[in-house]
């Protein structure tokens, strides 16, 4: 059994020991905690025993079922409509507050369709938890390509040489050092929808045309606003990364595509590409990662709302966890947050991997 | 190893010398004002006087920021490292009585008979903390405004109705004078919510959770009055007479001063910056949607932590601290309400004839305690997201049932709260 991890490697792991054990400590230790956690509803603090309850939280959180609602017809059967023609319905709350349909208790419109004259209305356990989870995904679909192709694109203008080039590495290398708290209150300002820098430049821009938005205060830019300020903080890093792939091709291989009479194009496409893989697929799952884990600019620049369009599932987690004392509710959303990260990662490294 | 010893010596010898205190038994205390330099040098004068007072005790003070305070205890709390002394917002007590944090106040209840109601902090019977001040919300306008806007002056004995009042604030949205008619203070979203607009709420008649049993919100919150109340709130901003959730701090601060708002929802811990700066502000009370004007009442206490193993020494500091001068000079240096009539007269706000004088009989005959249950933690929190999103622009009955589930989830889930 004696295999090389084990034997004639003492120094190995003497200088593994502090990671390992802070990582296990303070990483591996807390999620199994979480897990435990999750099968129980053990409170922050309180005076009551905990009790084992078994996935109650988790079908709590992910409860989902469909009721149709037929439109609100007259005496004479027909269809209720409004000013704009469209059929009325009942309220959802006349089913899930009614004793007749126990089993709707306490769930929420989540989103509805029209099919046919009905309304089809999907309610959920947990409708902020669902929007968090919606939010999460969108937010990690767009950061994660458009923050590595930005991070390319500078880490590709920043490898030449040119006079001052540190200047420029500097500058585009600034915000990550910045705290992200910092830089949220920062952006808030920038973001604001009275005078805030944004809507200004833009007025000047359009010579007054534009019209002032309230960024953070509007559901349909509230989210994106989030997304673009993220991708401007640590799209620095990722170019460091990048910088340090496009620094390992040897520049034979280049000279030699030169020689062949390869365009710029060409160049990077067979040589600087194949040259990333590596880099490429560390890039894409650290993004993912550290997107999936979005909370210092919700918490700070919106608290979730507008109307939990920026609520996210890590926001949740701690709002849960600490702000309402709920540890079990806390530590079911990290639980699956796990396994949702889990899953993809799995995905990413599937579709990335060698082919032999 | 002789260094250590000769320092230790020096160390000693500097203690001993500095006090004649080497029997004074430690007494540690947490506060939550740390970075508000005038709250920072009041706490340190009483815990200064009070250990030049006595030879038994000397208290040590660490101040925290106020954002993190109540995080740092329960952490303390979970670690099992509380200071003696501790400070406790007034509706967060009974969560900390209940969990066990802190234990009864041995002080003598006479000591504090001319308190005022919202000072005291009951949990289960016992007093667990009192305050050398409570604090109270006020409708800040200019008399200027008022003439302008040929406006009654509402009083205590009559304040304006609700009708009343939209028509104030419709007024001053016509005249086009003020970016906005009304600022609430909307960014703040922590305790300032329930705090500043659980009020009106009151005043219509619905409430955060029946306050009978505390065992449910159903019928309270979403019932009529709560309905009617969350239509109104929602038209505030609807018709643009209030900025929103996303309104800029700087601006919140800065708006009234500079006559940006016609009228201001506000506390009166900001009256003293306010007169400053504007002459002729008028504090007016509540307005009064059908069941009273009210206002919310109890702010920061003092009250000894369950492991405090000098519980009669930390009675003793607590009892030195609700003398008169210094509830007169917290009062004088930040705006809050003295505790006790005697210490009102001193001050110069409230004194008879001050600018804040109505406010002392308002929060002894007005104040509203917030629902006092542990509960309260969680149904301050989902009581703050309703206001938002129903400001936001989210269907009123939806978000009021929401809500009502939510905390009755909750009820449940700590199996009654100990009710």
């Amino acid at each position: 059994m004696a295999s090389k991890l084990t034997t004639s490697n003492r120094t190995g792991w003497l200088f593994a020991l502090p990671a390992v054990g802070l990582i296990a400590l303070f990483i591996i230790v807390p999620f199994f905690l979480a897990f435990g956690f999750s099968l129980t509803n053990q409170r922050l603090i309180s005076p009551n025993p905990t009790e084992y309850v078994g996935f109650e939280n988790y079908e709590s959180l992910l409860g989902l079922a469909v009721i149709t609602l037929e439109p609100e017809r007259d005496d004479g059967g027909n269809i209720l409509r409004d000013e704009e023609g469209q059929p009325e319905y009942p309220r959802v709350r006349t089913i899930t507050r009614s004793d007749d349909y126990p089993q709707y208790r306490g769930m929420r419109e989540w989103f509805r369709w029209q099919s046919g004259d009905n309304a089809r209305v999907v309610i959920a356990g947990d409708v902020i938890f669902m929007k968090a989870l919606v939010n999460t995904l969108t937010f990690v679909f767009v950061v994660a390509p458009v923050q590595g192709g930005l991070a390319l694109c500078l880490a590709l203008l920043i490898n030449q040489k040119l006079r001052g080039i540190n200047v420029f590495r500097t500058v585009f290398f600034m915000p990550v050092v910045v705290s992200i708290v910092v830089v949220s209150l920062l952006w808030r300002f920038i973001y604001d929808g009275n005078d805030g820098l944004l809507n200004n430049i833009l007025q000047g821009l359009t010579f007054g045309l534009f019209e002032p938005v309230d960024w953070l205060g509007n559901t349909d830019t509230a989210l994106g606003s989030i997304i673009a300020m993220s991708i401007w903080q640590a799209v620095g890093f990722h170019m460091v990364i990048w910088l340090s792939g496009l620094q390992t091709i040897s520049p034979t291989l280049y000279e030699a595509a030169e020689i062949e009479g390869a365009s710029k194009w060409q160049a990077f496409r067979y040589v600087t590409w194949p040259g990333l893989r590596n880099t490429a697929v560390l890039v894409l799952i650290v993004i993912t990662m550290q997107s999936f884990a979005v909370f210092a600019q919700v918490d700070v620049m919106t608290n979730g709302g507008p109307l939990d369009s920026t609520q996210t599932l890590v926001f949740q987690a701690v709002e849960r966890g600490y702000g309402k004392q709920d540890i079990s509710g806390g530590s079911t959303i990290s639980v699956i947050l796990f396994l949702v990260v889990l899953a993809i990662s799995l995905l990413q490294r599937y579709l990335t991997r060698e082919k032999a | 190893m002789r260094k250590t010893s000769i320092f230790a010596t020096a160390l000693l010898a500097s203690v001993s010398l500095s006090h004649a205190a080497l029997a004074q038994t430690e007494l540690s205390m947490w506060y939550h004002g740390a970075g508000n330099e005038v709250e920072s040098k009041l706490i340190n004068q009483i815990v200064d006087d009070f250990n030049a007072s006595q030879e038994d005790w000397e208290v040590v003070l660490e101040s925290f920021p106020q954002g993190s305070y109540n995080d740092s205890i329960v952490a303390a709390a979970l670690a099992g490292n509380l200071p003696d002394i501790i400070d406790v917002d007034g509706p967060i007590m009974p969560n900390w009585a209940w969990s066990g944090y802190m234990q009864p106040l041995p002080i003598d209840e006479s000591a504090i008979a001319d308190f005022l109601p919202g000072t005291k902090g009951y949990w289960d019977g016992k007093l667990y903390s009192i305050g050398l001040w409570d604090a109270a919300v006020a409708l800040y306008a200019r008399e200027s405004t008022l003439e302008e806007l040929g406006l009654r002056r509402p009083t205590l004995d009559e304040p304006w109705t609700g009708d009343e009042f939209m028509a104030a604030l419709k007024a001053a949205k016509d005249s086009g004078n003020y970016k906005f008619a009304l600022d609430l203070g909307m960014n703040d979203q922590g305790e300032w919510y329930p705090y500043a607009f659980a009020p009106f709420l009151w005043s219509y008649g619905g409430g955060i959770v029946d306050r009978e049993t505390y065992q449910t919100a159903e019928g309270v919150l979403n019932g009529d009055a709560g309905l009617a109340f969350g239509e109104w709130w929602q038209s505030l901003f609807t018709e643009g007479y209030a900025p929103g959730t996303s309104e800029d701090p700087a601006d919140q601060q800065r708006g009234f001063i500079e006559g940006d708002f016609a009228f201001q929802w506000n506390g009166n811990w900001r009256a003293v910056a306010t007169l400053d700066e504007v002459d002729d502000v008028v504090f007016l009370p509540a307005p009064d949607f059908g069941e009273g004007n009210k206002i919310g009442g109890g702010s920061w206490q003092f009250g000894i932590s369950a492991t405090s193993e000098h519980a009669d020494g930390a009675a003793q500091f607590i009892e030195f601290a609700l003398q008169d001068e210094y509830l007169a000079a917290f009062s004088d240096a930040i705006g809050l309400i003295p505790s006790t009539p005697s210490a009102a007269k001193m001050t110069k706000n409230y004194a008879e004839g001050g600018p804040l004088e109505a406010f002392f009989a308002l929060s002894e005959e007005q104040a509203v305690l917030r629902p006092v249950t542990p509960g309260y933690v969680v149904q301050s929190k989902v009581f703050t997201k309703t206001l938002a999103d129903i400001a936001n622009g989210a269907d009123v009955a939806d978000t009021l049932d929401a809500a009502v589930d939510e905390i009755d989830a909750d009820i449940e889930k700590n199996s009654g709260y100990g009710h």
